[in-house]
């Protein structure tokens, strides 16, 4: 059983702001259901352009709905500015201490502000919003975390060991094979001073006929991501293309790896996007006609 | 109300079993192995012990091995077996579902020069024995096989698995603890020359467990030293403990008919009313233990969910990751393909013979409120339709 105290416990069962606003001008959404957690945060700013109102939904377990509930409370009436600065050791402090194991629901929330941010901003500059940042640079496969997000992470609550990481953002608590890259990463980023954010443009892709995108998602898969998953004892295999949704049947990389389906996914469908189009979903063809053997 | 719905994790020593042990933890401190009579009246009611839990299972009393419980049985039975072999055959074949007791032993066996196949299950559970058939081959050392799931009571055709490996000629483990007391098991009659089982499961205290080894089957020791259990399992034994199993699975051996029939209704009643009661609420896992049921809360977590259920008095469990502090969620799910969505949300709900009406009645009540409010939280409902929406990613 964890060990929540008092104010964890208020704020799982009476969570402050729950819902849902109909004209937010700002929302963000992240985690999955294969986490196991997921928040989608939205806001609506006032006449200053503060926080006026704010309301959550989340998946998950007692400390990820504690910490959202912290988090719309911390934010309320600050500017947009401000609100990007609380950082998920506030959230955390405001609860009076999370387990050390549940430190990453607190980063969840600061990850879906600074989403809900990103969100507003693209929508008041006339872009097309999306609702999540497509992570680019995946360090855990498994969870599906990002290069950036375990910098940020360690920077912020001043990290030195990879058991710390996992805690934080999950990454390297799956078939561990990450663990090497974030030793590294920790070494790097502990030896250097935080650099300064660069904007990634995305090259403009033309439009595409059908049966163009399904060559262009075979040479894809073939080139970009069979490889890698053989290596690893895994495969996959295109099933099908209906819209934009492509169908594949996938067996995971490492048998420890219980959600290496999922972030296979995640991973296969950054690959695809990357290469082929920004609209591409992929799901996985029901898992019983993927019979492998362990 | 305080009501447990926790018996696949451990269960209430029956007040027989504790009436039973209690003179042998004060008086009755003889060592059963002694030439004196003090000690020896413990070794008399060792000795009855070993035919009560023989008695339940249709063994022999030689048959028995008392253990430490459910895990050292199970390593004792792969690995003593394994190791009996010398090496000679190097392939071993289990199942994706088993407990970590057996799981770990063949993960470890794997990195050591084993070579494992794990026979998938389909979605209901069940076990593809055409595939394990057609894996056994001249290389196949030992087939493992549960007999029951803990998590989600899915019962396996031991019967058919242990003639087939007996006409193949490999030696057939099964890990039997979730099924002992719960089922009738009949071993003068089922070829399985390895069954493993904790008393703590049925009734009896926690530490204690037994290990079928049919005559004839060859079994290196774990535990190397005095020549008790017949010089396959070292150690004084714990007396008291093993007093307690042997009336525990007296207890069984007269009650199983009947508890089974009460406690099959009232699992019944709770799982129609949960599956009628909460929305998106589906049953994981067919053709189960009378006790079990596993069903998945879709759109919500299961941490949360124990949590709240908690608050209220009632002990369930969960194959969420979170609630068990893992990052991943239950590996028998997750074998039987049951999506993320559903993984997460999982609750199991395990009855005993000291389960009442009013108790299942009680969780009727609270549950339902539980997951609709969890559902308000969710952002995977919609808040108008309170439908399930697909949130892009
Ligand atoms: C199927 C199964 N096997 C093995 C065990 C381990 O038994 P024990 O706790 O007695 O070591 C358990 C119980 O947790 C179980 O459910």
């Amino acid at each position: 059983m964890w060990d929540y105290n008092d104010k964890v416990k208020d704020h799982f069962r009476n969570p402050r702001n729950v819902g849902y606003i109909k004209d937010a001008d700002g929302v963000g959404l992240v985690g999955s259901m294969a986490c196991g957690d997921a928040l989608k945060l939205m806001f609506k700013l006032d006449g200053e352009q503060r926080i006026e109102d704010v309301k959550f939904q989340t998946f998950g377990c007692a400390s990820a709905i504690a910490s959202s509930s912290a988090l719309t409370e911390l934010i309320k009436g600050k500017s947009l500015d401000e609100a990007a600065r609380v950082s998920n050791k506030e959230i955390a402090e405001y609860l009076g201490g999370l387990p050390e194991q549940k430190m990453h629901c607190s980063v969840l929330g600061r990850d879906a502000l600074l989403a809900a941010i990103d969100n507003y901003r693209k929508k008041s500059r006339g872009e097309q919003p999306e609702e999540v940042q497509v992570a680019s640079d995946v360090v855990c496969a498994c969870f599906g975390v990002t290069r950036q997000e375990i910098e940020r992470t360690v920077r912020e609550n001043k990290l030195s060991t990879v058991e710390e990481v996992t805690n934080y953002t999950k990454a390297g608590g799956g078939c561990g094979g990450c663990v090497p890259q974030i030793e590294e990463l920790l070494t790097e980023i502990n030896a250097s001073p935080p650099p300064v954010r660069e904007a990634q443009p995305k090259a403009a892709k033309k439009r595409l006929t059908t049966i163009q995108k399904i060559q262009l998602i075979q040479e894809t898969i073939d080139r970009e991501i069979r490889p890698q998953l053989q290596k690893d004892g895994g495969d996959i295999e295109l099933v099908d293309l209906d819209g934009d949704m492509v169908v594949v049947s996938m067996r995971g990389t490492c048998s420890h790896c219980k959600v290496a389906s999922f972030t296979l996914k995640f991973v296969v469908e950054n690959k695809l996007r990357e290469f082929v189009s920004d609209s591409l979903r992929v799901v996985e063809a029901s898992s019983a006609e993927a019979g492998d053997e362990a | 109300m305080n009501v447990y719905l926790d018996n696949n994790a451990t269960t209430r020593v029956a007040p027989e079993v504790v009436e039973a042990m209690l003179p042998l933890l004060a008086d009755l401190y003889g060592n059963p192995s002694s030439m004196h009579s003090f000690g020896g009246q413990v070794g008399t009611q060792v000795q009855r012990a070993r035919d009560q839990l023989a008695a339940l299972i249709g063994a022999d009393p030689v048959e028995v091995v008392f253990t430490s419980g459910g895990s050292e049985s199970d390593n004792m039975a792969i690995r003593g077996t394994l190791m009996s072999m010398d090496g000679r055959k190097r392939h071993i074949i289990t199942t994706r579902v088993e407990h970590p007791a057996v799981r770990g032993v063949f993960q470890h066996l794997g990195k050591t020069g084993y070579r494992v196949t794990e026979i998938p299950v389909d979605s209901d559970g069940a076990l593809d024995v055409d595939m394990l058939e057609n894996a056994i081959s001249s290389d196949t050392a030992l087939v493992s096989v549960m007999w029951a799931n803990n998590e989600t009571g899915v019962i396996f055709p031991i019967e058919r698995i242990a003639r087939i490996c007996k006409e193949r000629g490999v030696v057939f483990h099964t890990d039997a603890v979730q099924a002992v007391g719960k089922l009738p098991i009949d071993l003068s009659r089922t070829p399985i020359d390895l069954l493993s089982l904790s008393g703590h499961k049925l009734h009896a205290p926690k530490g204690i467990g037994a290990l079928f080894v049919r005559k004839g089957a060859k079994m290196v020791p774990l535990i190397i030293g005095g020549h008790q259990e017949g010089g396959r399992r070292a150690g004084t034994e714990n007396a008291a403990s093993i007093v307690g199993l042997g009336v525990a699975a007296e207890l069984a051996a007269s009650q199983i008919q009947t508890e089974n029939r009460e406690v099959r209704r009232l699992r019944d009643r709770l799982q129609q009313g949960i599956l009628k009661s909460c929305k998106d609420a589906v049953l994981n896992g067919k053709h189960r233990l009378p006790n079990t049921l596993n069903v998945s809360f879709k759109y919500i977590e299961g941490e949360s969910i124990l949590l709240m259920l908690d608050e209220v008095g009632i002990s369930a469990s969960s194959g969420s990751a979170c609630a068990s502090g893992a990052l991943e969620p239950s590996h028998v799910l997750r074998a039987m393909g049951v999506p993320f969505t559903a993984a997460h949300g999982s609750i199991r709900f395990s009855l005993s013979r000291y389960t009442t009406q009013a108790e299942i009645d009680y969780v009727l009540e609270k549950l339902p409120p539980i997951v609709d409010r969890l559902r308000e939280i969710s952002p995977f409902i919609d808040d108008e339709s309170g439908k399930p929406v697909e949130l892009t990613l």
